[in-house]
């Protein structure tokens, strides 16, 4: 696809004013949609924003390039960030976003890779992702290629064990050039992943499974950079980075509360939020 | 005619002559190297046989995977775990994502007998044909089946292929087979046994035995479930009634694909002929046919009925 390129992409941004501006759009996309999970989307903005601006060898203009990384979002839920990432990042123009949800839009509830240039996987149904990004780094594996492959879960999501086949599988065939973030936000949909079915000692599972692990502050750009530039964690295994980060992070009355998992801001909370997030030109 | 023959062979032998050819051609199996016949291909392209162990949902997301980096993957598990353990992967990961993946549903409907309900397949075509852009394709002999393995490959898209392990005749012809026609294997002018995979054989028997009762039955091999080939159903449907044969359930399969089309073009009297909603007993899977009147003989007197109501 062809468009105009927008002046922001002219100029450096930096990676943390990228995930500011992935919040702002993700809430007014939630708003204007009248639907979406506010929350999860909040809490993975900066880990999108260090993958897409700093980490992933991928280029906007050529989506379907062969020796691209493959980036997953596993927690399809989160797609308003996703979106905003994609159209951050310059894979379809940031105009389209209005359409989030919006009938015949091409920016489903849940992502779907026929339709939007960028998604790399359907995903939605929870404990898809990492199943399908093993897949992509056996291909590169059998191919002898070079590109790497991400794959971004929720935490509560890993309560779904079609993830745990996952997780043995990658560890068997010894993919180093698959990495797994969580978003380690401990909340789910109604209450923490704890009170729920626990997870914790959630690394320790990771290293049991045979994985490599990194713990990160999600928030922590820097933090997260420097983990994505030494995979994988341990030679000659798949990597798990486990992001420590709080649901609805940015905004002080979404932060860290269960109800915003999958709840609307009001226009007046639009406005709230839009200046604590320090505002945005759109 | 040459003797009876299990369609795995067929199969696994029509697989490792495409792969030896294309190079993006894997094999994924569920632990079931063995009983998907597949020993020969791996020793062949160990690199490009990928076991994921015991792990059917896992089995589907790495195939989805696989596909969307250009790989043409065959699928390959027990058709009763394949489809029922996974199908949400089949539905999202292959088949609304598009993805290029090949499942390879093996010992389908009650080939596996005696085991009992739990390794029956007699689901799979209800819930396959219920999905969207998903291509089902059931085999009537090895020659089909090789067939529509070389057709499956060639297609761009998701496919199901419902593999038989019961031995069987030669039903084939000389048309050969294409995705989404069907076939017709005897022509006849009193009504249309409609039948696909093990039972297309005893359709065939079953008009040779009608014959003696003066009733014309043509047989047409329906082996693309989904897309269904319309007009050859609304041609038999036009010339008289139906029968419809399955080693399947009667809620969802083929007999109810065939009826979706007969009601809404030209209606006429049916018989579906299958399992008949009910978990089977123990039994051999030709116990099984027998009980559940699949044989030449039970598809003949459904078709005297039928013509004769």
């Amino acid at each position: 696809m062809t468009h105009e390129i927008e002046p922001e992409h002219i100029y450096a941004v930096s990676v943390g004013d990228r995930a500011r501006r992935i919040r702002l759009a993700s809430l007014r996309m939630v708003h204007a949609a009248g639907m979406g999970h506010p929350g999860g989307d909040l809490s993975c903005a900066d880990i999108l924003a260090t993958l897409f601006f700093h980490a992933l060898r991928i280029d906007a203009a050529r989506p379907q390039d062969p020796a691209r990384d493959r980036f997953v979002l596993s927690k399809g839920h989160a797609s308003a960030a996703l979106y905003a990432t994609l159209a951050e990042a310059g894979f379809f123009p940031h105009e389209r976003l209005a359409a989030y949800m919006k009938p015949l839009s091409m920016l489903n509830g849940h992502p779907d890779r026929c339709k939007v240039p960028g998604v790399e996987a359907n995903t939605g149904p929870l404990g898809h992702g990492l199943p399908i990004s093993v897949g992509m780094a056996l291909a590169a594996k059998i191919d002898r290629a070079d590109w790497r492959t991400f794959v971004l879960t929720g935490d509560g999501e890993l309560q779904e064990g079609s993830n745990w086949e996952a997780v043995m599988a990658a560890s068997q065939f010894r993919l180093d050039n698959l990495t797994v973030i969580v978003d380690r936000n401990r909340l789910q949909q109604g209450d923490t992943t704890e009170r729920t079915v626990g997870l914790e000692p959630l690394a320790d599972r990771w290293r049991a499974f045979g994985w490599g692990v990194v713990e990160v502050d999600g928030h922590d750009i820097a933090a997260m950079a420097r983990a994505f530039a030494g995979l994988p964690a341990a030679a000659g295994r798949p990597t798990c980075v486990i992001a420590s980060t709080f649901k609805g992070r940015g905004v002080s009355f979404i932060e860290d509360r269960v109800e915003w998992h999958h709840r609307v801001p009001t226009d007046a909370e639009l406005a709230a939020a839009v200046a604590e997030l320090g505002g945005d030109p759109r | 005619m040459t003797s009876d023959a299990d369609c795995r062979i067929a199969f696994s032998e029509t697989l490792v002559a495409l792969a030896e050819s294309d190079s993006r051609i894997v094999a994924v199996a569920n632990d079931s190297v063995g009983s998907s016949n597949l020993k020969e291909f791996r020793r062949r392209f160990p690199d490009r046989l990928i076991n994921v162990g015991i792990a059917e949902q896992n089995l589907v997301g790495v195939s989805a995977g696989l596909a969307s980096a250009g790989k043409i993957p065959f699928t390959c598990g027990a058709s009763c775990f394949l489809t029922g353990r996974a199908l949400e992967q089949i539905k999202v990961d292959v088949a609304y994502s598009r993805h290029n993946v090949k499942l390879c549903g093996m010992s389908s409907g009650m080939a596996y007998g005696e085991l009992g309900p739990t390794h029956h397949s007699i689901e799979d075509l209800a819930w396959t044909r219920a999905i969207a852009n998903l291509t089902v394709i059931v085999p009537a002999d090895p020659i089909e089946t090789a067939q529509a393995v070389r057709a499956a490959a060639a297609m761009d898209g998701p496919v199901f292929l419902r593999i038989s392990r019961m031995p069987v005749p030669r039903v084939s012809g000389d048309e050969p087979f294409e995705i989404g026609r069907a076939i017709t294997l005897r022509e006849g002018s009193d009504l249309t046994i409609v039948a696909a995979g093990v039972t297309v054989s005893r359709a065939l028997e079953a008009a040779r035995l009608l014959e003696a009762d003066g009733i014309s039955a043509a047989v047409l091999n329906l082996s693309t479930i989904r897309p269904l080939d319309r007009e050859s159903v609304e041609r038999a449907a036009s010339r008289g009634p139906i029968v419809t044969v399955e080693e399947h359930t009667v809620y969802g399969g083929l007999g109810s694909a065939v009826a979706e089309v007969v009601v809404t073009s030209h209606p006429v009297r049916m018989r579906l002929l299958g399992v008949p909603g009910v978990f089977a007993p123990t039994g051999s899977a030709e116990f099984l046919l027998q009980h559940f009147g699949l044989t030449p003989e039970g598809i003949r007197d459904a078709a005297r009925s039928v013509v004769r109501a």
